[in-house]
């Protein structure tokens, strides 16, 4: 691994500059029942950069980027203390409903996720559900293609998006989130179900998708993060206070944490992955 | 299904052992077994329709098609047909699927979809399947006492102010196939309920997370997903509710008034097969007999064939490759 150069630019502490937070992320505490599952994390997200969140297993990853569209809204046990602003305005204040949150930001999710409905129907799924009037046969094709998925599934738009393998229903799954376009995609390790190659297509594809949107990724892949992501978040656990809460231990430019991590246990984890 | 005595014991140091003499033993009783039973059902169930064909036989070569035709039925002038019944069947039938079909599906909708808190629901759930425990008989002596009298004047209005549609073309006059259906509805809906509430459950969790994920509200979700990932069970669900609306009897021959006409009116009586069954065998002749076991023939010919056709609908329906 080759070292950046230790520049002033690369200790920057804050990730972007303050106007450029386009989604500030403050979670104080966040219970399942009574579980305490991540606390004390500040993770602000930087317009049309790719911010990585990575981190041992159960360090509550998926737990706070699914809080960030209000995904866990959907486990009654869930508990949110802190707030989300987006463009100002809090996520979690009175007003704000769940449904527009989840418009404007969307979600790929861990394990691929069509629905029993057409190829074509599950990409023009979001379109319909925003009335959008134009040609949707244009914005399904061009959600399919910026999936790289266009080319296998051109022939079969009308069978059901169940009989596509693995790793196709995951691209089928990203091109769903992508054709209502919207400013802010969260991603759960995409590229779990893929391979190599297909793998390769979604990161050019969000490299692509950056200039203009903004992307959240979780990975357990640290080439993945090092490849793509411009910022990038380590969470971990403490058992020391008997449960396994996660927290965030530090976030940065993804070259400056990966060269020359800050906290003992980012160097520690990073040491594990790459030695 | 290699013999055990040709497997090795080990290859290599794996822990990994062939199932024991006892486990294929287990085994290959247990699909034995299972397999008799698969046969014995079908030659009953061959047994029996062989048996009331055989019986039904002479009344067929008797009367020929106009059993099937006429609406006559007079055991002195000795003239039989079941239209009124078919017709009545059919229609207390359809009339119970939908009321009972919507108010199922419904249920369970509101019972899976979390509308309710989770021991709500499980309340609301069990109490719905107990309607299922209440005895025909009991039904058919509520329909009498209760629904009759509570849905009179409904009926009046209805004949009074609407009387040229032709379901209300009648006076209702106790029973007929309005209280008929009605119970019926009732009696069908814990099955609708039950299986349609599979389905729902069935739906995978990360399917509801997709659904919600793209910003769906309930309802939307509900009908633009949930309803047609689980409109197979719910399907099945109909056709099970509609098989078991066909042949119900006591309740019906309690209340579907036993008077041999087709009407469109829904407060006229009617009969339906299983309550002409029911109320003619105890004191039918030789040749009438004969005739039920005809009609006896027909109800099971017509539910088989709304199995089928439900089994061909969800097969065309269902998306390619779903589950
Ligand atoms: N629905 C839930 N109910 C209760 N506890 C949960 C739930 N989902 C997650 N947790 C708990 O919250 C903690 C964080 O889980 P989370 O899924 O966010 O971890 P993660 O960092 O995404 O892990 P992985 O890398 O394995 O996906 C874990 O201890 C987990 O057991
Ligand atoms: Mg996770």
């Amino acid at each position: 691994m080759d070292t950046v150069a230790n520049t002033a630019e690369a200790y920057a502490p804050a990730a972007c500059r303050d106007n450029d937070v386009i989604l500030d992320c403050r979670v104080d505490n966040i219970y399942y029942g009574d579980f305490l599952a991540v606390r004390d994390s500040r993770v602000p997200i930087c317009r049309n950069e790719i911010t990585g969140f990575i981190g041992p297993s159960g360090c509550g990853k998926s737990t706070v980027l699914r809080s960030i569209n209000r995904m866990n809204d959907l486990i009654r046990s869930f508990r949110f203390e802190g707030s989300v602003h987006y463009h100002g305005i809090d996520m979690y204040g009175p007003k704000v409903d769940p449904v527009v949150v989840r418009r404007h930001i969307g979600m790929v999710f861990q394990q691929p996720n069509p629905f029993a409905l057409s190829i074509f129907e599950n990409v023009a799924f979001g379109l319909r559900l925003n009335r959008f009037k134009g040609n949707m046969m244009e914005k399904v094709e061009k959600a399919l293609r910026g999936a790289a998925l266009w080319d296998e599934v051109k022939d079969i738009l009308k069978r059901s998006g169940l009989s596509l393998s693995g790793g196709q229903q995951q691209r089928l799954c990203i091109a769903r989130a992508i054709a209502t376009e919207p400013s802010v995609l969260l991603m759960d390790e995409p590229c779990s179900a893929l391979d190599p190659i297909a793998t390769r297509q979604i990161e050019e594809l969000m490299v692509r998708l950056k200039e203009k949107y903004t992307l959240v990724i979780v990975t357990h892949n640290m080439q993945q993060a090092l490849r793509v992501a411009d910022q990038t978040a380590f969470f971990s656990v403490d058992i020391s206070q008997g449960g396994r809460t996660g927290h965030l231990v530090e976030m940065g430019p993804t070259r400056r944490l990966f060269d020359d991590p800050q906290e003992t246990l980012t160097r520690e984890y990073l040491q594990g992955e790459f030695s | 299904m290699g013999s055990p005595k040709e497997t090795p014991r080990k290859w290599g140091d794996s822990f990994a052992t062939p199932p024991s003499f006892g486990d294929v033993v287990f085994d290959r009783v247990f699909r034995g077994v299972a397999y008799a039973f698969t046969v014995l059902t079908i030659l009953v169930l061959a047994y029996i329709v062989f048996e009331i064909g055989g019986k039904a036989l002479p009344a067929v070569k008797e009367y020929g098609m106009q059993l099937l035709s006429s609406s006559d039925w007079n055991v002195n002038r000795k003239v039989y047909g079941i239209l009124p019944e078919i017709w009545g069947t059919l229609y207390s039938s359809l009339f119970a699927l939908a009321v009972g079909g919507v108010f199922g599906v419904a249920i369970a909708i509101f019972l899976t979809q979390d509308f309710l808190p989770h021991k709500v629901e499980i309340v609301l759930k069990n109490i719905i399947e107990m309607l299922a425990a209440i005895p025909s008989v009991v039904y058919g002596l509520w329909g009498i006492f209760v629904l009759i009298p509570i849905i009179r004047p409904l009926a009046d209005f209805l004949h009074e102010y609407l009387g040229w549609i032709p379901f209300f073309g009648t006076k209702l006059n106790g029973p007929g196939l309005f209280p008929a259906s009605l119970v019926l509805s009732i009696m069908i809906l814990p099955t609708v309920a039950a299986v349609s509430q599979d389905a729902f459950r069935a739906i995978p969790l990360k399917t509801k997370e997709a659904v919600y994920g793209m910003g769906t509200t309930r309802w939307e979700a509900i009908l633009r997903v949930m309803l047609p990932t689980a409109s197979g069970g719910i399907f099945g669900a109909l056709v099970l509710g509609f098989g078991r609306a066909l042949g119900e009897t006591m309740a019906l021959a309690m209340l579907v008034g036993n008077s041999n006409q087709i009407s469109l009116s829904l407060f006229s009586p009617a009969n339906t097969l299983a309550a002409l069954l029911a109320l003619n065998f105890p004191e039918a002749g030789p040749m009438e007999v004969q005739v039920l076991m005809f009609a006896a023939i027909v109800l099971l010919v017509i539910t088989l064939v709304v199995n089928v056709i439900g089994q061909l609908i969800i097969n065309f329906t269902r998306p390619g490759g779903a589950r």
